[in-house]
């Protein structure tokens, strides 16, 4: 019998509508690949008996007619996302023991439509990071190993958990979350498809907030048909999110055409950085080359403000994550430590002390003193300035192109420790992505390659905003002429 | 210009106010979330998973406060901005789940208006409005419960406010209050805020100043959260006398947040400087700009009744009420919607025009029943006497039926049991006597039974003639018609 | 240029609420400048005329109606609290 774990959402979607398929069988499988990839890190908190719920309840549907995309598909859920009754944390030691009396609308639509939950994945706190290094239950490893090596790598993050779980065969697609590449960056790590959709596109409700006007929903799947497939179940309008934007889902599937003959894709000239690795230069203009020999016209472009998206990014998200977690106090929720005989002052000082880890902490100070008096214009203003900027350049350089592309990552994944000590050099991992969560826009993270040492490599897709279906269009072309194959060797299992 | 003035060691000071009013707006629920904003609910009852600051909670705005804060602004001919923006007031307490107030910094829905209020002189001043915004409730801190705790209910935790700030133009303790007591009165007209200051629907922050005539303005304290307006006044007047005792003493003011308290009849500091607020204000990124058109705004000007300040005038312009009297008729829409009803009933009744009659009904509201409801502390929304049943006593005096001196009694009757008045006249038989014939008789009568007041009167003491005219209504217990007694007695007495 | 010092992470951290330790406040303020140095590039940029982005998304603020849709929940408000009494939140005192 197959491996059932190793299988596309699409396939078992189409096996179980045949009849040939349950989800119980499915989910089943799935339950013991979750407990084989202990090692990997990538589950906090398991709910194998949510799973045979959801199976049985999805086998029913089924058997009524009542099939959707999601139905009996065994999912991980980012522990950023509020599940009902189940831990629910960010990966922050602050939330300690919190279950939410409530469902995040995103996790509601994929269980209105009938996927199954196996448990909740690791991440970086608050979801800042690109290694999943700073997760208050430690890193997640990347499956992927170097070619002859058995040295552990970072998944990427912030959404480390959800691309170790679908790399490593423990899940058929997570949910993950982006603010400023945390669904691209480890995507490309680990030789997963990443979609990050428009701004406003999935509902922010019941999502930790980490900077609001950035963070967006989307998904981690092993093709780019799945990452449609889950995406459309996901997304849509939602009354409780005023950000959420009153637009029809479109069927994305039906995006995948292969047909990109006519299409423009651009080139920013600017994200050709010095010092870029040669691999990923090579990459990009194979990625190149495989746009032409679709019958798509190549242009260059310029998005001059390029260089200014990562500072400004650096202003803007710890500002909002400043004011966003200030809410994690001690008083209502998670973690109090407060001093014997000390007043609420000692709790608040106490609580966010231990509650939070470092870089968390350097943010919420980075995001405090850019907005505190005499500082607010010359950062916050400035930037909030500046990334208008990067949105214009985008929307000029969308006046002659369909679509942008890009690296993902200006380097492959890199080993536990490598840059956890230099933030700087840290916070340029997201170098190529960040732009396009600045200016709202969708994007994905297509396999592409391999890195000399054998790591997984990624190219990114950008079009204009509510313009999934020509990421997800472009993203099909680049997986087929990429025939991406290479798997990780299943150490962990 | 006020003259009112803090006499000091060294001399004459002026203070000067201004006043930021939070008003919450009258509204089923909450600014931006779907909870009652009912008053006296159980603890956490009236609370949403928003307004709990549950991880990944959003909030999501109320229409009705949008539309009551640009009511409010039109009602006081403000600017009124069709783009505003919430920011994020960043700040801990226990009570303020978020940790950041969700307000409006740079850009509030309401600009610059105008509040004309009423002194005691007699006389109007005009103060500035600076800005309306809105801004959302804290919770309730309660410090009393528990040697240990604070208790926090969050049932007003996200109830919507506006805040109401005036430019520092109110000079005395009386102007003070008085423009408290206008935007109370404007609030309640329109209906955007019921007033209640005992529930803390409405208190103020007083910012309070003190110079020498002319001066610039001095370093000003903020007195948070007074909840009267008598306590805004007092307060104006121990603050600066404070502030004047210490510059008097060589001292300088220190800018800073301060509370009144009435039992000791003295202000203290709040906050030490160290925790100089710094609230790092930004928009928030959960919401977005808040935007409306001109239909918007005009629906909302059709919707607001006639003010205060255009009723007065028309009470005294058309109706030819003094003053004082149109002053106190529309301090309270009931008051004047009272007064409104009352005329026009009195004037149907009589026949005659409203502005004939509207003076004595104004007298007889002001005095009578007003005086009556002050005695019984009650309300006039829970007076005995109905509008259209003062219409009925008023007609009665009108036509003669009865005296205005019976009438007095006949009102207490009234008062005390809610009962018509033509009924008690006919059932206590009170009706005017004008038969010429029985006063006739009983004028002889009272001439015979007094000769040495006749003598004395024909020897030329006019006067007397009040005394026969008293005697005449003391036998007929008030009833006799005054005017026919008058007419009937003055030949007789002459002889 | 910045010039975050010790007394600059001290106020900030006070500002935010999280305790430092007095040895981890000079380590703390070389980070703190060297983000906020490299952040400070922005000052290239001529900003001049741009109007700062208001929202990423093209829409208006939407807006609810005056319904009583919520609330009534006290429990579930409370369940996650480290100290609930009574129906309250209770916290260390606040001395006013
Ligand atoms: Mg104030
Ligand atoms: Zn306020």
């Amino acid at each position: 019998m197959t491996d059932l774990t190793k299988m596309k959402i699409a396939e078992a979607r189409d096996l179980m509508k045949a009849g040939e398929l349950s989800s119980r069988e499915l989910t089943e499988a799935h339950i013991a690949a979750v407990d084989a990839a202990d090692s990997l890190n990538a589950y906090i908190v398991k709910t194998p008996e949510i799973a045979l719920a959801n199976a049985d309840a999805a086998d029913k549907k089924i058997k009524a007619g009542n099939q959707k995309g999601m139905t009996g598909i065994p999912v991980g859920i980012k522990d950023l996302f509020a599940t009902k009754g189940v831990h629910t944390q960010a990966c922050s030691h602050i939330l300690d023991g919190f279950k939410p009396e409530y469902e995040s609308t995103v996790t509601q639509n994929l269980w209105n439509d009938g996927a199954v939950m196996l448990g909740k994945l690791n991440m970086d706190e608050f979801a800042m990071g690109s290694s999943n290094e700073t997760s208050y239950y430690g890193p997640v490893k990347n499956p992927w190993r170097a070619t002859g090596s058995n040295n552990d790598f970072v998944p990427g993050g912030s959404s480390g958990g959800s691309v170790a779980s679908v790399s490593g065969y423990a899940a058929m697609g997570a949910t993950a979350s982006d603010t400023g590449g945390s669904i691209r960056q480890p995507a490309s790590f680990t030789g997963t498809f990443g979609m990050k959709p428009t701004y406003g596109r999935c509902s922010r409700y019941g999502m930790v907030a980490f900077a609001s006007s950035l963070d967006q929903a989307g998904t981690i799947t092993r093709d780019v048909r799945d990452g449609a497939i889950m995406l459309e179940a996901m997304a849509g309008f939602d009354p409780k999110d005023s950000t959420s934007v009153d637009i029809a889902v479109p069927n994305f599937e039906a995006a995948l055409t292969g047909d990109i003959r006519g299409m423009k894709i651009g080139i920013p000239q600017e994200y050709h950085l010095a010092g870029m690795p040669g691999e990923i230069e090579a990459l990009w203009h194979q990625g190149i080359e495989w746009m032409k020999a679709a019958g798509a016209e190549v242009v260059d472009i310029n998005l001059p403000h390029t260089k200014y998206a990562l500072p400004a990014y650096y202003i803007i998200a710890p500002a909002e994550a400043s004011s966003n977690l200030a809410r994690y106090d001690g008083v209502k929720y998670g973690l109090r430590d407060a001093p014997n005989g000390g007043n609420l002052d000692d709790m608040y000082y106490t609580t966010r002390a231990s509650g939070f880890g470092d870089e968390v902490k350097r943010r919420i100070m980075i995001g405090t003193y850019v907005l505190s008096a005499g500082y607010y214009d010359a950062y916050y203003l400035k930037a909030q300035k500046v990334r208008q900027l990067i949105a214009d350049d985008f929307k000029r350089a969308f006046e002659k192109v369909d679509a942008i592309l890009t690296p993902t990552a200006p380097s492959a994944a890199f080993a536990f420790g490598e840059k956890s000590d230099d933030p700087l050099a840290m916070y340029l991992n997201d170098v190529f992505t960040v732009p396009a969560s600045l200016a709202g826009l969708p994007g994905s993270s297509v396999p592409a390659g391999l890195s000399a040492d054998g790591l997984p490599l990624g190219l990114q897709v950008l079009a204009n905003a509510w313009d999934e279906e020509t990421v997800l269009k472009i993203s099909g072309v680049i997986e087929q002429a990429a025939a991406f194959s290479a798997t990780p060797s299943e150490w962990w299992r | 210009m006020s003259d009112y003035r803090i006499q000091g060691a060294t001399g004459d000071w002026e203070v000067v106010i201004g006043l930021e009013i939070h008003a919450q707006v009258t509204s089923n629920a909450k600014l931006f979330s779907g909870a009652s904003t009912e008053f006296g609910a159980e603890p956490n009852s009236q609370v949403s998973l928003v307004d709990a600051a549950m991880p990944g909670m959003l909030p999501t705005i109320n229409g009705e406060c949008v539309r009551q804060a640009v009511r409010t602004g039109l009602a006081i001919g403000a600017e009124i901005n069709k783009y505003s923006v919430f920011d994020r007031k960043n700040y801990f307490y226990a009570d303020l789940p978020q940790g950041y107030q969700i307000s409006q910094f740079k850009h509030p829905i309401v600009g610059h208006g105008t509040v004309t209020v009423d002194l005691e002189s007699g006389g109007t001043k005009e103060i500035g409005v600076e800005r309306i915004h809105l801004e959302q409730d804290a919770g309730k801190s309660m410090h009393d419960q528990h040697p240990q705790y604070t208790y926090v209910d969050l049932n007003r935790s996200g109830v919507a406010l506006m805040e109401i700030v005036s430019d520092p133009d109110m000079r005395s303790p009386e102007e003070a209050g008085a423009y408290v007591t206008k935007i109370r009165t404007i609030l309640r007209y329109i209906g955007s805020c019921d007033g209640n200051m005992e529930q803390g629907s409405m208190r103020a922050d007083v910012n309070v100043s003190v110079r020498r005539v002319g001066d610039p303005l001095g370093t000003r304290c903020e007195i948070k959260n007074v909840n009267s307006v008598r306590f805004v006044r007092q307060a104006v007047e121990i603050e600066a006398r404070r502030q004047v005792d210490i510059i008097e003493d060589g001292g300088t003011i220190d800018q800073e947040t301060r509370l009144f308290d009435p039992v000791k009849a003295e202000t203290r500091s709040m906050r030490s400087k160290e925790e100089a607020h710094d609230y790092r204000y930004f928009p928030d990124p959960d919401l977005l700009p808040l935007e409306f058109d001109d239909a918007f705004i005009e629906a909302a000007r059709d919707s607001l009744p006639e003010l205060p300040d255009a009723k007065k005038a028309r009470f005294m312009e058309a109706l030819g009420l003094n003053d004082y009297n149109a002053s106190v008729l529309v301090a309270e829409q009931v008051s004047a919607a009272y007064f409104e009803t009352l005329v026009t009933a009195v004037a149907k009744a009589t026949g005659k025009s409203e502005a004939d009659v509207a003076v004595k009904a104004s007298n007889w509201l002001t005095c009578d029943l007003f005086g009556a409801l002050n005695k019984a502390g009650i309300s006039i929304t829970e007076t005995p006497v109905s509008a259209e049943q003062g219409a009925g006593l008023l007609a009665l005096i009108e036509d003669g039926t009865i005296s205005g001196r019976i009438a007095k009694d006949v009102f207490e009757i009234m008062f005390e049991t809610g009962k018509d008045a033509a009924d008690i006249v006919e059932e206590k038989g009170l009706k005017q006597v004008s038969d010429t014939g029985a006063i006739d008789a009983i004028i002889d009568e009272i001439i015979a039974a007094n000769p040495g007041q006749l003598a004395q009167y024909r020897a030329g003491k006019d006067k007397l003639i009040g005394f026969f005219v008293g005697q005449v209504m003391k036998a007929t217990q008030g009833q006799a018609n005054p005017g026919v007694v008058n007419k009937l007695l003055k030949p007789k007495l002459d002889g | 240029m910045s010039n975050i010092d010790r007394a600059t992470v001290a106020k900030i951290a006070r500002l935010a609420r999280i305790k430092i330790e007095d040895d981890k406040l000079e380590p703390l303020a070389g980070e703190l400048n060297n983000i906020i140095g490299w952040v400070e590039q922005l000052s290239e940029v001529n900003t001049d005329n741009i109007e700062p982005m208001a929202s990423v998304v093209d829409a208006k603020l939407r807006w609810r109606d005056d319904k009583v849709t919520d609330g009534n929940k006290a429990e579930s408000v409370l369940k996650n609290a480290p100290n609930a009494e009574y129906g309250f939140f209770a916290v260390p005192k606040v001395i006013e």
